[in-house]
């Protein structure tokens, strides 16, 4: 954290005049300088926001826009504490610059479903403060207290005077800030917890909103690369003969990862590196097979692992235990496969380097992109504009994608925009890893588990990266959140679980909910295992077992009321329940299922969530909608195989994703409270794999512990 | 050389005839509200209107289009106030939203083609257009609702 202290340190000394406790960008910046003209045109009291002479408030997001609704959500947290004309609002994704490093952690990024919780107090106060000196200069300018004025909807009002913000710019921007400002009382709040339409809507409707792969300059050419079939293969040689016949072709440059193809735009590239012969050496990973990886797995499950939580004596209190029940769940890869293939704009020039791509991981890829172009990180300016999607594939520890299209770039001497076909996105790697899970619960005589023990096998998503101190004692936290901090086992005297994290060559990461994408299917299918062996309702028995954790209830309860749990349903149709924590929050989830033309067909999907203070509950359901949708297609079609190292799917007819025809109606009903707030993002996924595979087997009596079910 | 007329203005397009209409559109006109997503017409996102109805871009050669009336989303208003679009925005329908320029021009067409969609025609017109975030339920409900309000708009 010495860094981002030295460099605030240094940004106050260089920025002066109004520069409150943070870095203000170089805009923002620019407009000070004018400042030192008779009449400022800006007021950017801080990094997080501007106010123009014409009322507009500007408000720079620390974090990327990608569907998940912050564009909205926290320019809400300043509108709130500014009392600003919510119509007068703007907004644009910030540069990269430590001034937007995240409060949890000292880098840029978006991901881990921390963008508001993380952002609550450090938005509202940011609005906080520059509504403290707009008061201060209306003040001032009425002959009046502070303390006497009001502020209202872009105004500050004294009795009968009132002054508009953009009015008091000039004014505001000589004033010092005061150290401290209060915030409002959640009493008082008029804008934080009620339903907010997104802000981004005009643009993403009219197709005006800019995607990475929608940028576009003078002189910008298009990339395609030629990458190994195989993860890990190398160019051995290469010819591009044919390649440069095609019209439009302009260059054909060899890069670390693979042949760029570069041309006068996507078709040519296309055309071009279809006619490439590229010989490669496959390197050590040609051998690669999914199914044989998977039966690997299985096998290791049956050892013991690095002990990632414990308490008592699992082996012995298994022994003792009135009953056993055994089970092997596995999961397969999976791909992100958002809706925008991956892709990267560069433009090198002597001094600088700008970026412009839809990232999650801002201050990674200007480190990565100044370390090849031999810049300093600061002459990296990063444009980070909407992504198509991102669920964590946009967030890749290696900046892959990013550092690709640096080196073509370099190599080109001229601006490429870097485009990955579908193909090569699918096939590209960062893979959800595949886990199996080898579990052994043990019973007592009323039914209620007594003795735990699991093993999982998978690999682990920080082991090789940046972030690899963050493993501790063996133990990838990714890996086994939701089974080592499971609510279940803090009742159980003697568990155990532990983690084996074999290497394969395979590059995965983080999907939307990451480990719990896994362990909430595995542990809610289980316990409605123990519910059968028990004899007794699925709903009951979580509760007893859940009744000293109050928001896991709370959200069991909701949801199964409002799914009417218990009452009759059309004839072949049948419920099944999950309820799971993650990302600081509690999602329950019943889904109603039938199956048509030996089809799984999920019907309706009734979701209850708690995540603290609901800030944009609009946003919140729409949330709570896309996770399950998002969950219904890993749970029902994801499956990536490899075999001889090629990834087998390529587009989205193998690699099937839930579309209109198939998707539930979803219903969400969101748990009113004042705790602190959760994540919200990845909160609706981990619960409907097993709210689906419960209802399967209400349905038909048969238990299914592999994913995806539709082919299981 | 092709001739195309896009939303409404005709221009010379210096490209080969069995270049894929989307990346004319894309890549040489600079209309880039129509997406790529697939290529292979798997996911709707390059949908545009020829002569009205509508057809996956990214596989449909310019040559084909010559001579006939092209609408992408940048044509369908001047100003974002087409009743789909008024639908998507009551309802809050995007997320990312980079599928949606796609699934609003299947929208409007299956509109136009039936001005009382029933669920099942929903279903049959916008099953060709893939939304990773998942807004199909909102996309449900705001195909109906542009339903009204084109009926409205119209009388």
């Amino acid at each position: 954290m010495n860094a981002r202290r030295d460099f605030l340190k240094t940004a106050a000394l260089a920025g002066g005049g109004l520069v409150v406790a943070f870095f203000v960008p170089a805009a923002a910046r620019a407009a000070q300088t004018a400042s030192a003209a008779p009449v400022a045109q800006t007021f950017a009291p801080n990094a997080f926001l501007r106010i123009g002479a014409d009322d507009g408030v500007t408000v720079l997001l620390a974090h990327s826009e990608m569907g998940q609704g912050i564009w909205t959500a926290l320019p809400m947290l300043i509108a709130e504490e500014l009392d600003a004309d919510w119509n007068k609002i703007k907004v644009e994704h910030a540069p990269a610059a430590p001034a937007y490093f995240s409060t949890a952690m000292p880098i840029q990024f978006t991901g881990g479903s921390m963008s508001t919780w993380t952002e609550f107090d450090r938005y509202r106060q940011a609005g906080a403060t520059a509504r403290a000196l707009l008061v201060q200069a209306a003040a001032k300018r009425f002959g009046v207290k502070a303390a006497d004025c009001r502020t209202e909807n872009g105004e500050v009002i004294a009795g009968d005077k009132r002054a508009r913000y953009g009015e008091l710019v000039d004014a505001a921007s000589k004033l010092t800030p005061p150290k401290t400002v209060p915030l409002k009382d959640a009493k008082d709040w008029k804008v934080i917890g009620h339903p907010t339409k997104r802000l981004d809507t005009p643009e993403k409707i009219t197709g005006r909103a800019i995607f990475g792969m929608d940028v576009h300059f003078e002189g910008l050419l298009t990339a395609l690369v030629a990458r190994s079939p195989v993860f890990g293969g190398t160019v051995r040689g290469f010819d591009a003969t044919r390649a440069k016949t095609i019209p439009g072709v302009r260059d054909v440059v060899q890069v670390p990862s693979g042949v760029a193809v570069i041309a006068d735009h996507y078709w040519a590239a296309k055309l071009g590196r279809d006619a490439l012969r590229v010989d490669w050496d496959l390197g050590a990973n040609a051998n690669l097979d999914s199914g044989s990886l998977r039966d690997d797995f299985a096998k290791t499950a049956t050892s013991e692992g690095a002990v990632a939580a414990q308490a008592g004596d699992a082996n012995a209190a298994l022994g003792k235990a009135a009953r056993r029940i055994e089970a092997e769940y596995a999961v397969p890869y999976l791909a992100h496969a958002a809706m925008e293939p991956l892709n990267c704009t560069v433009k090198i020039e002597k001094d600088s380097c700008e970026v412009w791509t839809g990232t999650q991981f801002q201050t990674l890829d200007q480190a990565a992109t100044a370390q090849i172009t031999g810049l300093k990180p600061e002459q990296v300016k990063i444009h980070t504009v909407f992504l198509g999607g991102g669920f964590g594939r946009r967030a890749t520890p290696t900046s892959d994608f990013v550092v690709e299209a640096v080196h073509v770039a370099k190599a080109a001497g001229k601006p490429v925009k870097t485009v990955w076909t579908r193909e090569d996105d699918m096939r590209g790697g960062y893979y959800r890893p595949a886990f199996v899970h080898n579990v052994a619960v043990g019973l007592a005589d009323d039914g209620k588990p007594v003795a735990w023990k699991h093993t999982l096998v998978g690999q682990s998503i920080l082991a090789g990266t940046p972030f690899q101190s963050m493993i501790k004692n063996g133990i990838d936290a990714a890996s086994v959140e939701g089974v080592a901090d499971s609510p279940y086992l803090k009742e159980i005297a003697d568990y155990r679980v532990d983690l084996h994290s074999p290497s394969t060559g395979i590059p995965v990461l983080w999907l939307r909910s990451v480990g719990h994408t896994h362990t909430g299917f595995v542990m809610e299918s289980l316990i409605d295992e123990l519910a059968h062996a028990a004899g007794k309702d699925p709903l009951a028995y979580r509760r007893e077992l859940l009744k000293d954790h109050a928001r896991h209830l709370g959200t069991l309860n909701l949801a199964a009321e409002k799914a009417g749990w218990g009452t009759p349903l059309p004839q072949g149709r049948a419920r099944g329940l999950a309820v799971h924590e993650s990302f600081g929050s509690y999602a329950a989830q019943v889904a109603e299922v039938s199956i048509e033309n030996d089809a799984i067909r999920v019907h309706r999907v009734v979701c209850a969530i708690d995540c603290g203070i609901a800030v944009n509950p609009l946003s919140i359901a729409a949330q709570m909608e896309s996770g399950i949708v998002f969950g219904i297609s890993a749970a029902l079609y994801g499956r990536l195989t490899l075999k001889d190292g090629r990834v087998q799917e390529s587009n989205y007819h193998d690699y099937r994703v839930v579309r209109m025809n198939q998707a539930p109606a979803i219903e969400v009903h969101i748990v009113p409270s004042t705790a602190k707030s959760g994540g919200v993002g990845e909160v609706g996924v981990p619960p409907v794999a097993a709210a689906i595979g419960n209802a399967l087997f209400a349905l038909t009596g048969k238990r299914r512990r592999e994913l995806p079910f539709a082919t299981a | 050389m092709v001739s195309l007329t896009i939303n409404g203005k005709t221009q010379d397009f210096d490209v080969p005839d069995d270049m894929p209409l989307l990346w004319v559109i894309r890549d040489v006109a600079h209309l880039t509200g129509t997406k790529f997503g697939c290529g292979l017409a798997q996911c709707g996102a390059c949908t545009v209107h020829l002569d009205g109805a509508p057809l996956r871009a990214c596989v449909t050669p310019v040559g084909a289009a010559a001579g006939k009336a092209i609408t992408t989303i940048e044509g369908l208003s001047p100003d974002g106030t087409h009743p789909v679009q008024r639908a998507w925005a009551e309802l809050d329908v995007v997320q990312c939203g980079y599928c949606q320029s796609g699934q609003i021009m299947s929208a409007v067409a299956l509109i136009k083609a039936k001005p009382e969609p029933t669920d099942a025609d929903i279903d049959a017109a916008l099953s060709g257009n893939i939304c990773r975030c998942g807004t199909y339920p909102r996309i449900r409900a705001a195909v109906h609702r542009a339903a009204t309000l084109a009926k409205e708009t119209t009388r």
